[in-house]
């Protein structure tokens, strides 16, 4: 059975991340899984963990009534589920649901949070990837917003 | 300049606003030889004329085809056309998509609403000349699954295994099982050498330029990627001016340009 630091390290978010550091994600490290239809998370509630999508496929979904449910994004393999873990109030802002079934590794939020305070070292490679993301997320955010394939737009 | 008279043989509706139509020559039955990029002047009578990229296939020109969307009066009128109906065509027109430059490489064509359209005869044709390509992607990005076009025909080339096909829409409902999000989000499911592979990108400027930043990100240059523009355009010859940008005209110097070439303009607001 492959171990859990190997499944991390295979997971492009640790791609060239330090030993030293993977050892210290492990021990806030869990093997998870859903099922299709599952939820991972609702809006509100805390941001215990964030998750790498190993293999499946999630959706970001907000409530927006009157068209009722809205999926805004879609997240799956290699990628990232869950940054709120990072900025206080430490709540989701979004509801997450498994559209397939999904294995992920589940990182706890205050195991490493406390491992961050300890070690900025460890913070700060976190946060650049994070940072990465976030970036990319808001550029895509930002085209999405722009609704470029509304010719009256 | 005088418009070639052809009959509408085929009308279909690809979506609520976007329509394709087939049409042969008036004079001899037949379609037009074209390369796939280039595009047509399509003259409805009594209302206008305005350029259509041609979205045939340029392997089998027997009848020539186009997709439109109806946006202005001419493009409406298009949507309505019915069988036996005539129009006239000047072309066609303009620059193709470099297919010979991109022999014995990996090919990503990025396609964003309508603007598969003016892809749809690049792919035909990678698709009859599969064995001269390497890894070829197509990510095509929508508003929504409805405003997708050609999905039957995306549905067969997918399940032939040709290319590798990836779609994704902006929003969704919750029923949905697809990607949701930007086209540009696709890019990192591509597996391309980036330093030997060819870009072909279509749609509106912002998601092309954003498309471009993305595949440079990947590791591609600038002069690996084309893009498609559309401009009001006129005479399609080169003389009137209408579609000038910079120091280029659309019409003659496109609408296929490398994107080293233009996408540095596209941000220019006096343009």
């Amino acid at each position: 059975m492959e171990s859990l630091e190997h499944i991390l390290a295979e997971h492009s978010f640790a791609k060239e991340l330090d030993a030293r550091y993977l050892g210290l994600l492990v021990g806030c490290a869990s093997n998870v899984r859903f099922d299709a239809g599952q939820f991972i998370f609702r809006e509100g509630e805390e941001a215990k963990q964030f998750y790498l999508i190993r293999h499946g496929k999630v959706a970001l979904e907000l409530f927006a009534a009157p068209a009722g449910e809205i999926q805004i994004m879609t997240l799956g393999e290699g990628e990232v589920l869950g940054c709120s873990w990072l900025f206080s109030p430490y709540r989701w802002k979004f509801d997450a649901r498994a559209t397939e079934p999904t294995l992920a590794i589940a990182l706890d939020a205050q195991c490493l949070r406390r491992k961050c305070e300890a070690d900025h070292d460890l913070g700060y490679e976190l946060l650049k990837r994070f940072a990465v993301m976030i970036e990319q997320r808001l550029d895509s955010t930002r085209l999405q917003l722009l609704n470029a394939y509304d010719t009256h737009a | 300049m005088v418009p070639a008279l052809f009959l509408v043989d085929h009308v279909r509706r690809e979506t609520r606003d976007t329509t394709t139509v087939e049409l042969v020559s008036v004079a001899n039955g037949q379609g037009m030889r074209f390369a796939a990029g280039q595009f047509n002047m399509v003259y409805v009578f009594g209302v206008g004329e305005v350029p259509m990229s041609i979205t045939g296939d340029p392997g089998r020109p027997e009848r020539l085809i186009h997709t439109t969307r109806s946006v202005g009066a001419v493009s409406v009128a298009i949507g309505k056309l019915k069988p036996g109906d005539v129009v006239g065509i000047r072309g066609p027109f303009g620059t193709a998509w470099p297919l010979q430059e991109a022999g014995g490489k990996d090919i990503v064509v990025v396609a964003g609403g309508i603007g598969l359209a003016p892809l749809r005869p690049a792919l035909y044709h990678i698709r009859a000349n599969r064995e001269k390509y390497r890894n070829v992607f197509l990510l095509y990005g929508g508003r929504t699954a409805g405003d997708l076009l050609y999905v039957k025909e995306l549905e067969r080339w997918w399940s032939e295994s040709v290319f590798r096909i990836e779609m994704t829409v902006d929003r969704a409902p919750a029923s949905w099982h697809g990607t949701v999000g930007v086209v540009t989000s696709l890019i990192p499911r591509i597996s391309v050498d980036p330093k030997q592979s060819v870009a072909l990108v279509c749609g509106p400027e912002i998601m092309m330029r954003f498309t471009a930043r993305e595949l440079e990100r990947y590791g591609m240059e600038q002069t690996q990627i084309s893009v498609s523009l559309e401009r009001n355009m006129k005479c399609a010859v080169g003389f009137c001016g209408h579609c000038q940008f910079g120091a280029k005209f659309i019409c003659r110097d496109g609408p296929v340009f490398r994107a080293d070439k233009i996408v540095p303009l596209l941000g220019m607001r006096e343009l």
